[in-house]
């Protein structure tokens, strides 16, 4: 069983009279533990497939199953669901709670869970992108880069399924940006699902498969074979 | 998500954004200790007025020299002497035939002077009157006794004292006052000396009417008053008391009568005297007052409204950054109820807090004005309406939850991502 499999997949937006189409009917499927980088230009509906998903935006047309079932049928409870347990998602802007600490950033999705020891998951999630010294850390008083590895401990502390990463090296200068691909290509070698975005080939390269999309369809499904693999720090990630 | 942990949540959010706390919670005190405060003040100064008038005894009638536009003051005020009214009306108003339901008749008139004992002198007020005046003005005595008629019609050569003539008098000296003698000196020049008085009672405390203080003042038999004080031969006025507020108007009637056929005036026009009743005053009154009752609660409102208002404006401007915020919490998995949950206990907490400090400094206020104007004399009463309270309150709490919730019943409309770029 496929963990993603979408087809004829289309999303128009409608403005009054305007209507724009943005996914012009998309077809792929994504196995478990794969990484896949989804690259293109910009404006050509990267992001509105990842939202799509990731269930922070419903399909106009087309089909989408997630781990087997069709997502069509799924209520807005259920999907609140999905997004806290089985996906998570880092965002270009980090999109961080303001006036609030790292450790409770990344407790926020298990305030919607069912999970006790939401302490321990927290602080689990923050040592594996190297962040236990800034529990505390208010989130104006930490970098850029470190910004995106709290979304990351924040997309990974429920154990999802599978990862979304809209450009998270966007915002970053190279080397913070090394930093988070390097943290992605370890969470994918322990087995984690990866979805990547981005419109640069050389971050794409880090994955394992890129599917080229230009006008919101899919003009290309290649696997990477010249893989960069992002250099190893360890004093940043242990 | 259960209850402990949305508690958590929300105390987390308000001690993150104190700023907006304590505005909305601000908009809310002003709001609510604004309407206890000004109903507070409004039935304080209603008591006050209605408070001195009723202190002048109720179901009292009063005639006066001169004709009068019924609603209008009387001529005297206008410093015209009327001189219609006299001792022998007196006397037929107190046959009981004619007026049969005046329990109290006493015939007044009043002047300034000094009194003197000894070394010491003190410039006061005194009434001349009869022996009816204790039972028509509701008077009870500290020392002594109130002169009698027979000493009231002879012109006995006694008077009474009010409290803090008294006290100005014979305080420290260890002396009693009854049965010493003073003298009294009228605007009348010719005497004197001063009128040579034998004090034969000292009234207890009376407190003030309108700013009048009723302890200082003397009582003199009417003869003395008129003859030896102020050099007249007329009464300014005959107050009497009606057994029951039911017979008010008749007894009216029963003096307009009396006094028709006594003066020889054929026409209702041409009346020489007035009828006054306490009863027309104080619904005259409390028709003023409760108009002042209705403009302060109409300004009570504006508060509320300018409280409300506050709240609305804070809840406006962080409503972007709040909408954003809820589509972070919706993409990590908070439905709907959560958010919503969390929203209202955030806005009812804050306006519950809002609501009790409202309510306190309200009190305390209104509480420490009323002190203050008692220290000023005046017998004003600290009042709490609790229905303003509740008024207020639930007004303030249906705002700060209505305006609190309303960015979490937008963003429920929105799916995640279209909250999270809200702008
Ligand atoms: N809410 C919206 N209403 C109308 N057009 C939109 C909306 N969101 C995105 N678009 C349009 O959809 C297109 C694709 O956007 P997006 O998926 O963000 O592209 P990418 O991530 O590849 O840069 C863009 O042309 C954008 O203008
Ligand atoms: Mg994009």
């Amino acid at each position: 069983m496929s963990l993603i499999r979408v087809e004829n997949l289309a999303k128009e937006y409608v403005n009054g009279e305007v209507v724009t189409p943005v996914l012009r009917g998309v077809s792929f499927t994504v196995e478990p533990g794969e990484f896949v980088a989804i690259m293109g230009p910009s404006g050509s509906g990267k992001s509105t497939l990842m939202h799509i998903l990731s269930f922070l935006d419903r399909p106009s047309t087309g089909r989408y199953e997630f781990e087997g079932l069709d997502t069509s049928e799924f209520s807005d409870e259920y999907l609140a669901g999905l997004r806290n347990e089985r996906v998570g998602f880092v965002f270009q802007s980090f999109n961080l709670l303001a006036r609030t600490s790292v450790l409770d950033n990344v407790k926020l999705p298990l305030l919607y869970s069912r999970v006790k020891k939401s302490e321990t998951l927290a602080k689990e999630a923050l040592a594996a992108v190297g962040l236990s010294h800034r529990l505390d850390y208010f989130t104006n008083q930490i970098s850029g880069g470190e910004k995106q590895r709290v979304a990351i401990a924040r997309a990974l502390v429920n154990n999802p399924a599978v990862l979304f990463a809209d450009e998270p090296t966007g915002n970053l200068d190279s080397k913070s940006g090394n930093t988070v691909m390097q943290i992605l290509q370890n969470l994918n070698d322990q087995g984690r699902t990866i979805i990547l975005v981005t419109h640069e080939q050389e971050t794409a390269r880090h994955a394992r498969r890129i599917l080229r999309v230009k006008d919101g369809a899919i003009l290309a499904d290649e696997r990477v074979l010249d893989r960069v693999l992002a250099f190893s720090d360890k004093e940043l990630v242990k | 998500m259960n209850f402990f942990s949305t508690i958590q949540l929300v105390f987390r959010t308000l001690r993150a954004r104190k700023g907006r706390s304590l505005l909305t919670i601000l908009g809310i005190v002003i709001g609510v200790a604004g309407v206890i405060i000004i109903i507070a003040l409004g039935a304080g100064a209603q008591s006050l007025v209605l408070g001195q008038v009723t202190k002048l005894g109720s179901n009292l009638i009063s005639v006066q020299p001169g004709k009068s536009n019924e609603k209008g003051p009387p001529a005297a005020v206008f410093g015209i002497t009327v001189t219609t009214l006299v001792n022998s009306d007196i006397d037929a108003i107190r046959d009981q035939g004619n007026v049969p339901h005046a329990t109290a008749i006493t015939g007044v008139v009043q002047g300034s002077g000094s009194v003197i004992w000894g070394n010491k002198s003190v410039d006061t007020n005194f009434w001349g009157t009869d022996g009816g005046f204790p039972g028509v003005m509701n008077i009870t005595m500290e020392a002594g006794r109130f002169f009698d008629k027979a000493e009231a019609d002879g012109g006995a050569n006694v008077v009474v004292l009010g409290k803090s003539v008294g006290d100005q008098l014979f305080a420290g000296t260890g002396m009693d006052p009854v049965g010493q003698v003073i003298k009294i000196k009228g605007a009348k020049a010719t005497e004197a000396g001063g009128v040579p008085l034998r004090i034969v009672g000292v009234v207890a405390e009376r407190g003030s009417v309108f700013g009048n203080d009723q302890d200082d003042q003397v009582y003199v038999p009417l003869p003395i008053g008129q003859q030896q004080l102020l050099g007249i031969r007329y009464l300014q006025a005959i107050n009497l008391k009606v057994d029951a507020a039911e017979n008010v108007s008749s007894t009216i009637a029963d003096i307009n009568r009396i006094l028709m056929q006594r003066h020889r005036i054929q026409r209702e026009v041409d009346a020489d005297f007035t009828i006054r009743n306490l009863a027309d005053a104080i619904s005259i009154l409390t028709t003023i007052t409760d108009a002042l009752r209705i403009f302060l609660t109409a300004m009570a409102a504006i508060a509320l409204l300018v409280g409300g208002i506050g709240i609305l404006n804070i809840m406006l401007v962080t409503v972007a950054e709040r909408t954003r915020e809820i589509g972070l919490r919706k993409a990590v998995g908070a439905t709907n109820s959560a958010v919503r949950n969390q929203f209202l206990l955030e806005a009812s907490l804050l306006t519950s807090l809002g609501g009790a400090l409202g309510i306190i400094f309200g009190v305390i206020i209104s509480y420490l004005a009323a002190v203050g104007i008692r220290t000023l004399g005046y017998d004003w009463a600290f009042e709490i309406s609790f229905v303003s309270i509740g008024l207020a309150v639930g007004v303030s709490i249906l705002t700060g939850v209505l305006f609190g919730l309303y960015p979490a019943f937008k963003a429920a409309k929105f799916n995640p991502i279209d909250a999270l770029r809200y702008e």
